[in-house]
């Protein structure tokens, strides 16, 4: 079973947002400042290594952007994935048509290994959350696709999904090949071991250029929400604070 | 005239149809109503007390549950024969879901998770979320049809005037546009007991140290009458059921009170969280970021603190 893994490079940030002084993008330039990809394409990478654990096959992860997003595609080739695509861009961001597209392209060409039999996407970017490329792609495909997938299994080219929904978790099933685009919580991505990190050195790496039309989805500027403005006020230090706390508890009603 | 797509389950309205159904009427006067499958007959009356006018029912024989690429056809019909300036869905994942197969049959831009629509002539202007919440993008959609799904919980749903009329209509369906679709229900769902209802909730990162660290948060949950919740930390290492996760990736909850124990505060839990009325942050780190969020904060290890919390809630209770 050879399957692609749709992932992107983000930015991480243990605090606070801070936007360029265009308020266009987000500031990376900070210290603190570092990049990752988002956790539910973390899950759709594992889950495409299990079921290459489990049928054989290969992974393989393509990732629209810089020629930095290198250090995320290592990063997944050291939990397991077989190699990498890059569709090389100046940086700037593409919309979902386009990155829908692009992706679709890619997933066309198929691997050294033969066709695709199955694409594995996150339902959303941490970033831009558009919630449609993996449906564009499909369409792109003229694969059927289901989204927001937290359980998956395999049997004679068909995937049984899961999707949880309020109280209890509906099932369906799609006929690879197929689009599926998962959730975080499907299952606990591993970490790289070492012999991983060192094998990811040596996997191959392509890097294709990619064109970028003019967005339909245009953005115009970002700003930080609102509430991001406070600052807490200190109860206190250690136990001291107990008697402050159970006052708040009372005023607002819960005791 | 605009058309919005409203979600139900087997008869049972989400809630947030209604915010986005009050937040159509609010930009238009002339708003349709698609309900997809006959089970949506259920909740026209609820519809109705909030200002629904036409109501659209599309059904089918062989549409029995829900299936995102029937009820994608089901709105190009409606498109075909209304010609509405845009299409508006919940942002539920079945709304953001139908919608995507709508921009993908018709190849036009979607915009997902909107705070705020404004349809204009030869293109839209929107602000939507990012970063779950945690940042604003306005953005210009440029397409003479509009698709955008209200971000939930973005408006109050009010009640109105109106006098409601529902239309059924049957939707052409091949066996391709049913083929996925839902076959059963199974166990449990996504949020665990209680978590996106409770007022309050008491919520452990890593700082908890692992999962008999929990005990505590148990205990003084259970005093307040709250709810069990984490950090993605916490579900990542399998201290905790991903059911309690909240954060971006998690559930999203907006109780009375929440208590970040040992939370840091990265943008990926705030944004499950931001919107909580009252947020207490138990940290030993004064500049964590958390510090930004939190209402009050107590400096200190919330292995010391919580103890004596609940003793002292306790006290207070008796």
């Amino acid at each position: 079973m050879n399957i692609a893994v749709c992932a992107k490079r983000v930015p991480l940030s243990g605090g606070r947002w801070v936007l360029t002084p265009d308020g266009t993008e987000i500031d990376t330039s900070g210290a603190a400042m570092g990049f990752t990809v988002s956790p539910h394409e973390e899950c759709a990478a594992e889950a495409a290594v299990q079921l290459v654990e489990q049928f054989g096959g290969s992974s393989t992860v393509i990732s629209l952007g810089t020629s930095e997003a290198e250090e995320q595609v290592r990063g997944l080739l050291a939990v397991g994935v077989d190699r990498g695509v890059i569709v090389e861009t100046d940086g700037r961001e593409w919309d979902p048509q386009a990155t829908a597209a692009a992706l679709a392209d890619q997933v066309r060409i198929g691997t050294p290994d033969g066709a695709y039999d199955l694409v594995i996407l996150g339902t959303e970017a941490a970033d831009t959350a558009g919630y449609q490329v993996g449906i564009r792609m499909a369409h792109a495909l003229g694969w059927p696709v289901l989204t927001n997938v937290k359980g998956l299994s395999i049997t004679d080219g068909v995937a049984r999904c899961e999707r949880a929904v309020g109280s209890h978790r509906e099932v369906y099933e799609v006929t690879l090949p197929a689009v599926i685009t998962v959730k975080d919580g499907i299952n606990i991505p591993r970490y790289p071991s070492v012999p991983g990190r060192i094998k990811a050195r040596k996997k191959p790496v392509d890097v294709v250029p990619g064109e970028r039309p003019e967005p339909l989805l245009e953005k115009v500027r970002l700003e930080l929400a609102a509430e991001d403005q406070r600052s807490a006020e200190i109860l206190g230090t250690g136990v001291e604070a107990v008697p402050a706390l159970v006052e708040i508890f009372k005023n607002i009603g819960v005791i | 005239m605009l058309l919005v797509l409203l979600d139900h389950d087997r008869g049972v309205l989400d809630p947030t149809s209604l915010q986005a159904l009050t937040a159509a009427l609010a930009l238009d006067a002339d708003v349709d109503v698609l309900l997809v499958g006959a089970a949506g007959h259920h909740v026209v009356p609820e519809l109705a007390a909030y200002g629904a006018g036409t109501v659209h029912v599309a059904v089918a024989d062989s549409l029995t549950d829900y299936a995102p690429v029937a009820a994608a056809r089901a709105v190009l019909d409606l498109v075909d024969r209304l010609s509405p300036t845009a299409v508006l869905a919940t942002g539920t994942p079945r709304g953001n879901e139908v919608l995507a197969h709508v921009a993908a049959f018709l190849d036009l831009p979607m915009a997902a998770d909107c705070v705020s629509v404004t349809p204009g002539v030869g293109g839209h202007d929107v602000v939507r979320n990012r970063w779950g919440g945690n940042l604003l993008e306005t953005a210009r959609v440029h397409a003479d049809l509009l698709l955008a799904t209200f971000a939930p919980h973005a408006v109050r749903a009010e009640q109105a005037d109106g006098t409601t009329t529902v239309v059924e209509f049957a939707v052409p369906l091949s066996e391709a546009d049913t083929a996925v679709r839902v076959l059963d229900r199974v166990g449990e769902g996504a949020v665990g007991v209680g978590l996106a209802e409770a007022r309050v909730i008491v919520s452990g990162g890593r700082g908890v140290g692992g999962p008999e660290g929990f005990g505590v948060l148990e205990d003084l949950a259970e005093l307040l009458d709250g709810a069990i919740g984490c950090s993605r930390v916490v579900t990542s290492n399998g201290w905790r059921p991903h059911n309690e996760q909240v954060g971006q990736t998690g559930t999203k909850v907006a109780p009375d009170l929440y208590i970040a124990c040992g939370i840091s505060g990265a943008t990926q839990h705030i944004a499950g969280c931001r919107t909580s009325k009252t947020i207490i942050a138990i940290n030993t780190d004064k500049d964590a970021p958390i510090m930004g969020y939190a209402h009050y904060a107590v400096i200190g290890d919330l292995h010391t603190i919580l103890p004596a919390l609940v003793a002292a809630t306790r006290a207070a209770k008796e």
